[in-house]
């Protein structure tokens, strides 16, 4: 899983247009550029590394990018592929291929059907936004049991945290089996008090994922609360 | 931002915690979300109210026209009830002329107000077979998160209320407050598995059996109800979201 | 516009060069604007300036229907500009008429202009603008709200579009009519602006200006515009400074 944190310290928010540099930097992710100066292209936080200046959106859909382990939802089938839900603006097709069994024409129903989840890798994208996915990689796998909680797809590096220390301090602290997509699905199962307990500090990651001092919050949560919503 | 794509794992997930006494947002069975009610948020209607049940939100304007009254109730005004379920408040929404859910969010809205009789009809005739005002309910959904009969049906009681007769706009006269002599207050409940819940979400909506919308009035006697889903109710089910509709509804009518 | 006699008695400006809500000529009515308000939607934004109360969502980008206004380079803007019944004094038919398609259309245009519509391919980005109160002015509303939610939707996009109004009443220029000036004035001029580049993107005017005027009229718009653009700025950057309030509507509701 990817993390791409933001810094906690400076946390100038720009909107889209806002000038972000004139000269010198590079320009990042989030940002364009126009007569030489580098200006913001979306609601976020600007960060600059080493000569990089970009902008860590504060929302939007989830787009698609190469590598993203993401939690897909089968929403149709034909004789060799499954449709595929992947919370982006197209679905995506699954072909017979890309699974981990040898599913012969027209039985891949026997398999996976309307309704199931899927943990997926994105393989690829084209230049017109269509998607490859694939479930043949360790780990990948249908998902039985458990729930899917959404989030939205820009606080999901949050949920993740600093190399993975959000996401491993929530499943020492509640034992629970978490696979976090980075499509903004996140996949919880273990006994259910710990499931509650692990879905509350989901949600307190994002209602305060732009706060400082995040990871003391979910600290606090976990160690106080057991069980029951708010 | 949660899209309905979650529905069979999250009815697992729903069920297992009511087997457990609790609901996916903490709340008990039968407890209906925090309501707030602003009445007169626009100028521009004769009667109007802004309603936040949880996170569904309406607005609601009531409009009064001169008319003709229909020949059967000569000396009574007409009241009609529309609910505009736009893609504004959900992706569950659609663009185009009501669908047939929209129509029965109107109807059930407007059942309510009709048969409880909120509204003194008599008096909003001006002239018996030829001028009477004409009253429009007009239910506009701004966010949808589950429960938009209640939620239409309080915020048009609080906009009824806070109306008033646009005579003098009109040469009729003196402007009045309109005639509102009683208060029907809906109060739906949903039943998931062999649990019975008030003031569903969305999310338990789309996972519910069954639906059943009750409006009594300030006696506590019923005046509409509605029955939806492809679920059944038992009669002792039935009876059980009557005494919720009376006791939550009172204390509903107590806020608007 | 224009021709429809004034009720008698009733003066737009007075002799102090005031009109009759007491704003000089070059003033704005009051504007407030909130990101970010409603849940189901991916991003959203309510205004009020003056009497307007405006509401506009964003969902998307989003599986283009209908299926054969797709574009497999880009993303569709599409704007659905609204008035609720109860808006106006006289009760409106619910359901689009001739007006609103025109706003709807010009309102589209010009927010595709500052949208990355490219990163999309076969996308709708579907913009709803719901009018709950209108007196005068809802097309620049509507334009600014729209262009606040989608930068809250996170749509990428080059810059905000501002949107404000200039017209003449009593043979004066002014900024930003009111409903009776509306009713009763000689020329109203919508205008769509970005402040950076200074780039006009959605202009209109009916009734009857010299030049002179139009010239006087659309640079009272665009210094406007410069203000509103702040507004919006303004109200993006508060939505994530707060302590994270219930759907984002901060400390003010609830």
């Amino acid at each position: 899983m990817q993390q791409n944190d933001s810094r906690e310290n400076v946390r100038e928010i720009v909107v889209p247009g806002d000038l972000l540099s004139e000269s010198g930097l590079k320009a990042g992710p989030g940002t364009y550029v126009e007569s030489g100066h580098i200006y913001a292209a979306q609601l976020g936080i600007k960060t600059t590394r080493s000569n990089v200046v970009g902008v860590v959106p504060l929302s939007g859909q989830y787009i698609p990018i190469r590598g993203d382990m993401v939690i897909g939802k089968i929403v149709d089938m034909g004789a060799s592929n499954w449709y595929v839900d992947i919370n982006a603006a197209h679905q995506s097709s699954l072909h017979v291929n890309e699974v981990p069994w040898r599913v012969e024409f027209g039985e891949t129903g026997k398999f996976m059907t309307v309704g199931d989840l899927v943990s997926l890798k994105i393989v690829g994208v084209d230049e017109l936004g269509k998607v490859q996915i694939s479930m043949k990689e360790h780990g990948l796998r249908k998902l039985a049991g458990g729930v899917v909680i959404e989030v939205a797809p820009s606080k999901i590096p949050r949920v993740i945290g600093r190399s993975g220390s959000m996401i491993q301090m929530l499943k020492n602290a509640t034992s629970c089996r978490i696979y976090v997509g980075q499509n903004g699905r996140i996949w919880v199962d273990g006994d259910l008090d710990s499931m509650l307990k692990a879905i509350d500090a989901i949600k307190l990651i994002e209602a305060e994922a732009h706060s400082t001092g995040l990871t003391e919050k979910v600290e606090k949560l976990l160690g106080q609360k057991s069980g029951k919503g708010e | 931002m949660a899209k309905s794509v979650m529905a069979d794992l999250k009815r697992d997930h729903i069920t297992k915690l009511l087997s457990k006494g609790m609901r996916i947002d903490g709340r008990k069975f039968d407890e209906p979300r925090p309501l707030t009610v602003e009445k007169d948020f626009v100028q521009s209607a004769e009667g109007s109210a802004r309603v936040h049940l949880g996170d569904t939100y309406v607005v609601v304007g009531v409009k009064l026209m001169v008319g003709q009254p229909f020949a059967d109730t000569p000396n009574k005004g007409v009241l009609t009830t529309n609910a505009e379920l736009k893609p504004l408040a959900s992706e569950a929404f659609e663009s185009g002329p009501p669908d047939q859910r929209s129509i029965e969010v109107a109807r059930v809205i407007d059942r309510g107000i009709r048969e409880g009789k909120a509204v003194d009809m008599e008096k909003l005739c001006i002239e018996p077979e030829k001028e009477v005002w004409i009253m429009f309910v007009d239910v506009h959904a701004i966010d949808y998160d589950g429960n938009l009969f209640d939620a239409g049906n309080i915020a048009a009681m609080a906009a009824l209320k806070s109306a008033v007769v646009p005579a003098k706009r009109a040469n009729k006269g003196e402007d009045y407050p309109l005639p509102v002599s009683h208060v029907p207050i809906s109060v739906t409940a949903v039943k998931i598995g062999e649990h019975i819940l008030v003031d569903p979400t969305y999310d338990e909506e789309i996972v519910a059996d069954a639906r059943l919308t009750v409006t009594t009035n300030e006696k506590g006697d019923l005046c509409a109800m509605q029955k939806g889903g492809s679920g059944s109710f038992r009669p002792e089910e039935v009876l059980r979201v009557v005494e919720l509709s009376r006791k939550i509804g009172a204390d509903i009518r107590s806020k608007i | 516009m224009g021709g429809t006699p004034l009720p008698d008695g009733i003066k737009l400006i007075d002799e102090n060069g005031k009109r009759l809500d007491g704003r000089r000529p070059d003033e704005l009515r009051p504007l407030k604007i909130e990101a970010g308000v409603l849940k189901r939607a991916n991003g959203s934004a309510y205004l009020e300036w003056g009497p307007n109360k405006v509401m506009a969502a964003v969902y998307g980008p989003r599986e283009c229907h209908p299926r054969h206004m797709q574009d497999p380079t880009k993303a569709l803007v599409q704007c659905h500009y609204n008035m609720a019944s109860f808006s106006v004094d006289d009760r409106k038919r619910p359901g689009p008429d001739r007006r609103s398609q025109e706003i709807s259309k010009i309102t589209s245009e010009a927010l595709t202009h500052v949208v990355f519509t490219e990163f999309f391919p076969k996308t709708s980005i579907d913009v709803y603008i719901e009018v709950l109160q209108a007196s005068a002015g809802t097309r620049c509303a509507g334009l600014t709200a729209a262009s606040v939610a989608l930068a809250d939707a996170g749509i990428p996009m080059r810059d905000l579009v501002a949107s404000c109004a200039a017209g003449k009443i009593d043979d004066t220029v002014v900024l930003d009519l009111g409903k009776e000036e509306d009713n009763f004035g000689q020329a109203d001029i919508p205008v769509g602006y970005i402040p950076r580049n200074d780039e006009i993107v959605l202009l209109q005017m009916d009734g009857d200006l010299t030049a002179d005027q139009f010239k006087t009229g659309l640079n009272m718009a665009i210094e406007a515009c410069k203000k509103i653009y702040e507004v919006q700025r303004d109200a993006l950057k508060r939505k994530y400074t707060l302590p994270a309030g219930r759907n984002g509507e901060g400390a003010e509701v609830n």
